[in-house]
């Protein structure tokens, strides 16, 4: 029996070993990534590499930042930030809870600055300190937590200010910028961002170019929500011509799109819906629908091996979405 | 001359000797030919298909993988109703399929004449392509994907050979066929005096188990022709609740039958596969037709 112990507590030790492993490597590459940045249109830059893409807008004012990343990548995004402009970062936006977001919160936020009057300063001292972080509602009740308990997130990545009316507009760096908030997409704190002169909007996880949409249920996602969204991305969008340019937009992961990309990835994302909805109907289990590999035509495209964006975890989240309206 | 004299020399000339990049431009010297012009298709290769179009459910020939077969047995062509899809280019992979003009141009240095660019207008859907000729490199993964995506080239002798990356999403044919948009292109460029011909090349992982290989040709027009402009605006055709897309469910696609009765050939033939692009498909038909009469 003591013999059996052993080999089940090495087992364990080992599964763990090799897990500590896998997440190290997995740290390792992720700092070891290249920081990208690139040109998008207007006053808009992209920087890729550091987690979720980072969006960028430079100008005489300062710098707004759509996302900041994960934590640990915080030193290398805001390196290759600073070299936009001379000027701090004043404004963060989040386009939703997810640490590979906003890990960059905290340091982002110390980074930047507030610019507030001195009727303000006089009484507040450490107003200027740090920029202002901008999210849905949902997205600092997802990061925080009641006096006295454990929060997900630490206090200084928590947003500053927060919106619950659908929409938040502000100018900076003479250009309209709108938050319009996207409920039970990815996340129920989803954000779009909208900078009107620079005709670029942030998708966050809402748009992914390089696997399926990861639905997160547990934080208020849904498969109908995530299809408005697409959809609502689609209508804000409008072409140069033919099809192509005209406004941009910047996925939450991937590569810069234009609408007709967009309009790519909502076809898809419907028609799997419909086909899982029309095998519902049938009375399909869910293993049944897997079965029949519904996404069978997008899996060599958008089909993560593991993690987030799997095939499997997106027809299952399709499945218990669809369900769960019922 | 001494040895040393000779070594000396040899390397102070060695760079003018050797140069190809750009600053090594030579007047008269240059490779390639003059491809400058306005250029009609000739449609005596595959008419049916390049002018009216394919038939549905017509995959025959295309070594097309089982997703790439279910997303276009799930293409219903009520697709180019929905307002968003009604000005969708042809693709480069595609374009010089259909009927066209082509011009093309020589895009030089004004100082040097060096070759930057040999350009080109395609009337059909109005796109203008850039096919960069001064080694510049392909941009990042991160940047847009476009109809006609990002090329480079370089003179293989005579024949223009071109690299196309960068890529949207677009039709291998227009009846719901499509290669996904990490597809990259190789074509070359032919020139025999008035008469050209274009190879070109397609492969995508994603959706081909081979490279699909088709060639078109094209005749010098004396004249500018006319017909240079494609203008698309898009409209609401049919009403439908927002973000409808039209489709086939698995299984469900009327018009699988058509094409294949109608030419009175087998099903899986129709549905395409590496296989059937080779004669010898022929052959295992006719034995498996042969069979099937025998029981």
């Amino acid at each position: 029996m003591r013999r059996r112990w052993a080999t089940v507590i090495a087992a364990v030790a080992g599964a763990a070993g090799l897990a500590l492993i896998a997440s190290a490597q997995q740290n390792a590459a992720q700092q070891n990534a290249e920081i990208q940045v690139l040109p998008v249109q207007g006053n808009i830059f992209l920087v890729t590499g550091a987690g979720g893409n980072i969006v960028v807008q430079a100008g005489p004012q300062g710098m707004v930042v759509v996302d900041t990343g994960l934590a640990q990548m915080s030193d290398k995004a805001l390196a290759a930030i600073a070299k936009l402009s001379p000027k701090k970062i004043q404004y963060i936006i989040n386009t939703h809870v997810h640490p590979d977001h906003t890990g960059g919160n905290d340091a982002f936020r110390q980074a930047g600055t507030t610019i507030a009057g001195a009727n303000v300063t006089a009484n507040l001292t450490d107003v200027k300190l740090g920029a202002q972080i901008f999210a849905q509602d949902n997205v600092l009740m997802r990061m925080s937590a009641p006096t006295g308990s454990q929060s997900p997130s630490p206090f200084g990545a928590w947003p500053t200010e927060t919106f619950n009316s659908g929409r938040k507009q502000f100018s900076f760096n003479g250009e309209a910028i709108e938050i319009i908030h996207q409920p039970h997409a990815h996340t129920d704190g989803d954000s779009i961002v909208f900078f009107r002169r620079s005709d670029v909007v942030a998708a966050g996880d809402i748009l992914l170019t390089t696997t399926y949409p990861f639905i997160d249920l547990e934080r208020g996602g849904g498969i109908q929500g995530e299809i408005d969204a697409l959809n609502t991305i689609v209508e804000m969008a409008v072409p140069l011509r033919q099809e192509e340019d005209g406004t941009y937009i910047i996925p939450g992961h991937g590569r810069i799109c234009d609408r007709f990309d967009v309009v790519e990835y909502r076809d898809m994302v419907t028609i799997v819906r419909d086909r899982i909805q029309a095998s519902i109907k049938k009375g399909l289990t869910l293993d049944q629908i897997k079965a029949a590999r519904p996404t069978l035509d997008y899996d060599a495209r958008y089909g993560a091996k593991s993690g987030f964006g799997t095939a499997d975890g997106f027809i299952e989240a399709t499945y218990k979405s669809l369900s769960q309206k019922k | 001359m001494g040895i040393a004299r000779f070594w000396c020399l040899l390397l102070l000339f060695l760079p003018i000797l050797t140069a190809q990049g750009p600053g090594s431009y030579v007047p008269g010297r240059e490779p390639g030919i003059d491809l400058a012009g306005n250029w009609g298709p000739v449609f005596h290769e595959d008419a049916g298909e390049r002018g009216p179009g394919p038939e549905l459910v017509n995959y025959l020939g295309f070594p097309i993988n089982e997703g790439a077969r279910l997303a276009a047995l799930s293409y219903d062509a009520s697709r180019f109703t929905v307002p968003e899809h009604q000005c969708e280019p042809h693709i480069v992979t595609y374009i010089y399929r259909g009927p066209l003009n082509v011009r093309i141009w020589e895009e030089r240095d004004p100082q040097s004449q060096e070759l930057i660019a040999i350009k080109q207008y395609i009337d059909n859907y109005e796109q203008t392509r850039t096919i960069w000729m001064d080694g510049r490199p392909h941009p990042s993964d991160a940047a847009l994907h476009t109809w006609m995506g990002f090329s480079t080239g370089k003179w293989d002798g005579g024949i223009l050979t071109v690299y196309t990356t960068h890529l949207k999403r677009g039709w291998l044919r227009r009846n719901g066929l499509r290669h996904s948009d990490q597809t990259t292109l190789v074509e070359h460029f032919i020139r025999h005096g008035d008469h050209m011909t274009h190879v070109s090349i397609v492969t995508d992982p994603l959706t081909l188990t081979e490279p699909l290989i088709r060639s078109q040709d094209f005749l010098l027009r004396g004249q500018n022709g006319e017909g240079w402009l494609y203008p698309c605006e898009p409209v609401v055709e049919i009403e439908r609740p927002r973000g409808a897309v039209p489709h086939y469910l698995p299984g469900e696609n009327p018009f699988l039958h058509e094409f294949a009765d109608k030419f009175h050939i087998p099903l899986e033939a129709a549905l395409g596969g590496a296989e059937t692009a080779y004669p010898e498909y022929q052959l295992k038909i006719k034995q498996s037709a042969t069979a099937a009469a025998k029981k």
